[in-house]
């Protein structure tokens, strides 16, 4: 469905794009962190691609994995409305360099997700416009969705004194 | 005509009237409030036990029905909820999420709304039948006559250490 969009990106990028995937209908390609505004800005300004609604952003913690060769992955799903089809951009990360140039100056909508990603995994977006937490509070430390976040660590706000009444 | 004298003590008068009149703040959060909202409409009707008319600011209620889920987040908000009640106050967990966090056991839940502030009856059940909630209401009813709530201990106990000091200083 979306087999013309990977081959208009291979042809175009070529190294930039490190592989693509294309599984029930569901068509992803694997871009390099450095290339990725400009793959994007090709993506969202070409006429034939007219990108036009970001649907998610997030990422994706692979340990553990068998096949874990990069831990984090953060992941793009993108639509055209025009266009009717879509493409899902993976951006692998190396560990201890958590960083990705931001995508919120070409669709405003990932302002927040870029937000919730940096919360929930750590990820750091370069040229956001206000990078710090959107859901949890200063207060908290670490990042709640990385799979080595312990399942009984807290950062409680307010706590009583126990009394044996 | 002969002499008829009733005798009680004050406390037990007094808690026999409030037991029959709770006040109730609900603080709801999550889906439990729709079996709050049931038990309050007239098919169960809270008021057969006198608790029938919630009030949305804590200065005008004495029970708070802490109902769904309670994130870290929201805590500093029910301590202080729960710090602006009417005295003496009483609470009520509703559901598993506020009695112990329920199934999220993860960073942004607390563990079970007594850990911020103490609680009077627990109600299982996810989310709990109106029936329970009912035999919550009238065991904390018991709970009320008796003087065996929380805040009724603590503030006879505080009224104890009070006169020992006056005694001392006698």
């Amino acid at each position: 469905m979306s087999q013309a969009v990977l081959d208009a990106l291979t042809s175009k990028f070529g190294d930039a794009i490190l592989s693509t995937q294309s599984k029930y209908q569901d068509e992803s390609v694997t871009v390099a962190p450095a290339k990725l505004v400009e793959v994007c800005t090709f993506l969202k300004d070409d006429d034939k691609m007219a990108f036009d609604s970001p649907v998610f952003l997030t990422c994706t913690d692979h340990m553990g994995l068998p096949d874990e060769k990069h831990r984090f992955e953060v992941v793009v799903q993108l639509r055209s409305t025009t266009k009717k089809h879509r493409i899902r951009i993976k951006v692998p990360l190396e560990e201890g360099k958590l960083k990705v140039p931001t995508l919120s100056g070409l669709w405003v909508g990932f302002n927040w997700l870029e937000r919730e990603t940096y919360d929930m995994y750590g990820v750091e977006f370069e040229g956001h416009p206000d990078m710090r937490r959107i859901y949890m509070y200063d207060e908290f430390e670490g990042f709640p969705l990385r799979k080595d976040f312990p399942k009984d660590r807290r950062f409680p706000l307010a706590r009583r004194e126990w009394t044996d009444e | 005509m002969g002499l008829e004298i009733t005798t009680t003590k004050l406390e037990d008068l007094a808690n026999w009237g409030r037991k029959f009149s709770f006040f109730t703040y609900p603080f709801i959060t999550a889906c439990c409030g729709m079996e709050f909202m049931s038990v309050a409409a007239p098919k169960y009707d809270l008021a057969r036990f006198g608790a029938e008319f919630p009030r949305f600011s804590p200065r005008q209620s004495d029970l708070m029905m802490v109902v769904g889920t309670i994130t870290e987040k929201q805590g500093p908000a029910l301590k202080r909820v729960y710090d602006q009640l009417a005295e003496p106050a009483f609470v009520i967990a509703f559901g598993v999420c506020a009695s112990t966090g329920g199934f999220y056991q993860n960073y942004s839940v607390v563990p079970g709304i007594d850990q911020i502030i103490p609680v009077d009856v627990y109600i299982p059940g996810c989310p709990p039948r109106p029936e329970q909630v009912l035999d919550g209401i009238m065991l904390l009813q018991k709970k009320v006559a008796e003087g065996r709530t929380h805040h009724q201990v603590r503030g006879r106990r505080e009224a104890l250490e009070k006169r020992e000091q006056q005694n001392e200083g006698a």
